[in-house]
């Protein structure tokens, strides 16, 4: 057997939790992974609200603390307040259960996306498996939302979410499947499922998935990125949160805590998806160049850009604190915002000191790149009308999954070219 | 005589009965209260899954009775509750009403408040169009065409409060001319606006014309043909969208547009993405206008010679204009009093409005909401 067959049926799996291997760290490490991705929410749900209004020339939340920052936490405070209602006629258990069940399965996803080399949950030999296999069950979620409530609206909403899912689950799986061959195609025998040694491969391979076999890598990155746009129900494929048509979607009867879970999971999908997406195609936790650009003085220069990143910020708020109205009135607002300053440039100065630095590298490119990818996000919702349901279901099926299995197929050909030109020269020679 | 309903293909309501594999029609009912419909709409839709069989519109909830009132004013009174119609375009039914009163009593506005009315006309046009855009590509689901127009309609809003103190129901006209005179630097912000405003309607154009999305959301998307078009009497760019080269700013020509040069843009399919381009050729057509009026804006008295109460001599008059919408008309019967005896609108959007049914057979229920956005219709003036 040929060894890039081989070398993914590894049978010794590597269950590391953490780098330590011991139950007590790998709780550490689920919760700083679950607070760490939950405050993330809360700070995308405030730039989201910024970023938007900006790109549609307004201002956006100012009210609730300086520049609106303390917006998130208000509303959280409100949605916890509310009436948690659920509807006459509907299957309460089922009605409770299925925000759970949402946010069960995408912060399951969580547990094989490594942060770094050493910074992961766990490291299974099938991790690509497991988040595909894990997040497809936030459909069914979706669906007992639907079905439980006893309303026209969520059902038909719940319908086309789960159908919208399920059809570019099948042209995410195809994008997967071509950048775990591109692991042990035209390379000594590297083939893994890890996410930990997908990352590792690009490392071994000196290039980032997204530009091997140009342009077969960055056609599978683009299928998969149209593709988790439509997974995580965003713009241009938002149908269920289309106000201005007749279904609002599978949420239209909850309210209160149990609706912010809804979102706390659709934000949460977008994270795990970016990161998937990073790890497969963008070199995951590397730093650009690490290859190209390597030696002392590379890595210290990469090393500094943390903290630059935080003294810029930190520039960023004191700029806008001094512009903050002189006035008695929002003098608590100016020391606020300039207490965001404050804390911005200590943590960019904590972030000085070598050993911290040296840390906090891979953990930064990582979120540097989610970052990235959380603007396109908000960028689309900001530039494209909605598609319509038929059109929705089209462009899955017509478009990216043909385009889906071209690419897996030219993949495979490309990577064992070789080995084809050997056997059709023994088939000429018999 | 053939009614021109009955001559109006497929409107025959039998034919909806048959549905696929004879499974239960759905009836659903959009609005009164739907962000969708632009106000105070009610449509009943029946649907087969997800296409339309057929709907019916439900209007009278903003019925104000506008025409009964001006039975009860005099001639001038009734001159600021037209503004409460289209209140969108609010200076165009003040024209439509006041040049048909005019007509009325044989008097004509001198030519310096004519080419107010068409500078402020046609700036009213550029609004209402804006408003429209914002609005129906907001439907369609793309949200910031919406901060864009509104951002640049201010700019318009802020020359009519400049000028008469309102920005929307403006009360501009009078009959027999303008109240007032243009104020100090009317003329600069005009000028300074048509350079402001141009190329914002290319930003517009940038974010939507060649957007695949809107293309494949708008095309083939509520199609109406020409003969269906008159038949129904549907007029202004949903007319001018299917072929027909009617406007009643040439046709008829009434205020100063005799004097300018302008174009009409017309579409070819009748589609929505149709109706978008001759809206948008037509916002330019508008600055071109106010380009021309604007440098040529002769100097005189801008009122008639009107006396104080107005006594029209017995008759009947039906005077129409290019709003916005479509035709504006006014029918005035007036029995010699003070007061007109009888009001008629004739409001483009009320009978624009006929042809949803038509333009959403067969398409699908999310392209409703694109083909209610699509006919521009102001329920203020549908309902009256």
């Amino acid at each position: 057997m040929p060894g890039f067959i081989t070398s993914y049926l590894d049978k010794s799996v590597q269950v590391t939790p953490g780098q330590y291997g011991s139950p007590f760290w790998a709780l550490v490490y689920i919760l700083v992974v679950f607070g760490g991705v939950s405050l993330a929410v809360v700070c995308m749900n405030w730039l989201e609200r910024k970023i938007l209004a900006h790109m549609q020339v307004r201002l956006g939340p100012m009210r609730v603390g300086p520049h609106g920052l303390l917006q998130p936490i208000a509303d959280a405070l409100k949605l916890i307040l509310k009436e948690d209602i659920v509807p006459e006629g509907a299957d309460s258990f089922v009605f409770l259960l299925a925000p759970i069940i949402i946010l069960l399965a995408v912060f399951s996803v969580y547990c094989v996306i490594p942060f770094g080399p050493t910074h992961a949950i766990t490291d299974m030999n099938i991790g690509i498996l497991f988040m595909l296999g894990v997040s497809s069950l936030g459909v069914l979620g979706i669906v007992m939302a639907g079905w439980a409530s006893n309303s026209h609206y969520p059902l038909i909403g719940a319908l086309r979410s789960s159908a919208q899912m399920v059809s570019y689950e099948i042209a995410m799986g195809l994008a997967v499947v071509s950048a775990v061959l591109m692991t042990s195609l035209n390379a000594e025998g590297t083939g893994t499922l890890s996410m930990i040694g997908i990352v590792q491969a690009q490392y071994a391979q000196h290039v980032w998935f997204v530009f091997k076999f140009f342009p077969l890598g960055l056609i599978a990155f683009f299928i998969f990125a149209v593709a988790m746009v439509a997974e995580t129900n965003r713009a241009p494929f938002d149908l269920p949160e289309a106000e201005s048509e007749l279904t609002a979607g599978f949420h239209t009867e909850y309210s209160g805590l149990r609706w912010s879970l809804f979102m706390l999971g659709e934000y949460a999908a977008m994270i795990a998806v970016s990161s998937i997406a990073i790890t497969l195609w963008l070199g995951g936790w590397m730093r650009p160049f690490p290859n190209a650009l390597s030696g002392p003085n590379w890595d210290l220069a990469f090393s500094l850009f943390p903290a630059l990143t935080f003294f810029g910020l930190a520039a960023m708020t004191f700029y806008s604190t001094m512009r903050m109205p002189k006035h008695s009135y929002f003098r608590i607002q100016t020391i606020g915002l300039g207490a965001f300053a404050a804390v911005f440039a200590l943590i960019g100065l904590i972030l000085l000191v070598p050993p911290v630095r040296d840390r906090v590298q891979d953990v930064y490119w990582f979120i540097a790149k989610i970052a990235v990818f959380l603007y396109l996000y908000i960028w689309y919702r900001g530039t494209f009308p909605r598609y319509r349901f038929d059109q929705l279901m089209k462009v899955g099926w017509k478009v990216l999954l043909p385009m889906g299995i071209a690419v897996l197929m030219l993949t495979g050909i490309v990577g064992l070219r070789d080995d084809i030109f050997l056997f059709l020269k023994r088939l000429v020679h018999v | 005589m053939t009614d021109p309903i009955s001559s109006v293909s497929h409107l025959d309501l039998e034919e909806s009965k048959h549905t696929f594999l004879d499974a239960n029609e759905l009836v659903i009912n959009m609005g009164p209260q739907h962000p969708a419909t632009h106000g105070v709409l009610r449509v009943i839709l029946r649907l087969d899954g997800e296409k339309v069989m057929g709907l019916e519109c439900v209007i009278g909830y903003l019925h104000r009775g506008v025409e009964k009132i001006a039975e009860h004013r005099t001639y001038t009174m009734f001159n600021p509750y037209v503004d409460r119609m289209d209140y969108v375009a609010a200076v165009s039914n003040g024209l439509g009403y006041c040049e048909a009163v005019e007509k009325l009593l044989n008097i004509e506005a001198p030519p310096r408040a004519n080419y107010i009315r068409v500078i402020l006309t046609e700036l009213n046009r550029i609004a209402s169009h804006q408003l429209w855009l914002g609005t129906h590509a907001l439907d369609i689901g793309a949200m910031t065409p919406l901060f864009y127009t509104f951002r640049d309609r201010e700019e318009i809003l802020k020359i009519f409060e400049k000028y008469c103190g309102a920005r929307l129901t403006t009360h501009a006209f009078r009959i027999g001319g303008c109240q007032y005179e243009t104020y100090e630097g009317f003329e600069k912000d005009v000028k300074k606006f048509l350079a402001f405003v141009a190329p914002k309607i290319d930003e517009y154009e940038e974010l939507l014309t060649t957007n695949r999305i809107w293309v494949e959301r708008t095309k083939n998307v509520g199609n109406i043909s020409a003969k269906d078009c008159i038949a129904l009497g549907v007029t202004g760019p949903v007319l001018r969208a299917s072929g027909v080269k009617w406007d009643v700013r040439k046709a008829q020509p009434y205020a100063a547009y005799k004097q300018f040069d302008f174009e009409i843009p017309t579409g070819q399919n009748g589609d929505t993405y149709d109706r978008y381009l001759v809206r948008m050729a037509e916002m330019r057509q508008s600055l071109r206008i106010i380009q021309q009026a604007v440098h040529g804006i002769p100097e005189g008295p801008i009122m008639a010679k009107v006396s104080k109460v107005l006594k029209p001599p017995v008759g009947e008059i039906y005077h129409s204009i290019e709003a916005p919408k479509g035709e504006l008309g006014y029918f005035i019967v007036s029995d010699g009093s003070t007061q007109p005896y009888r009001v008629r609108v004739r409001p483009p959007s009320f009978v624009n409005l006929q042809a949803l049914d038509l333009m959403c057979r067969g398409q699908l229920v999310a392209d409703v909401i694109a083909v209610i956005g699509t006919l521009d219709i102001v329920l203020g003036e549908v309902d009256r």
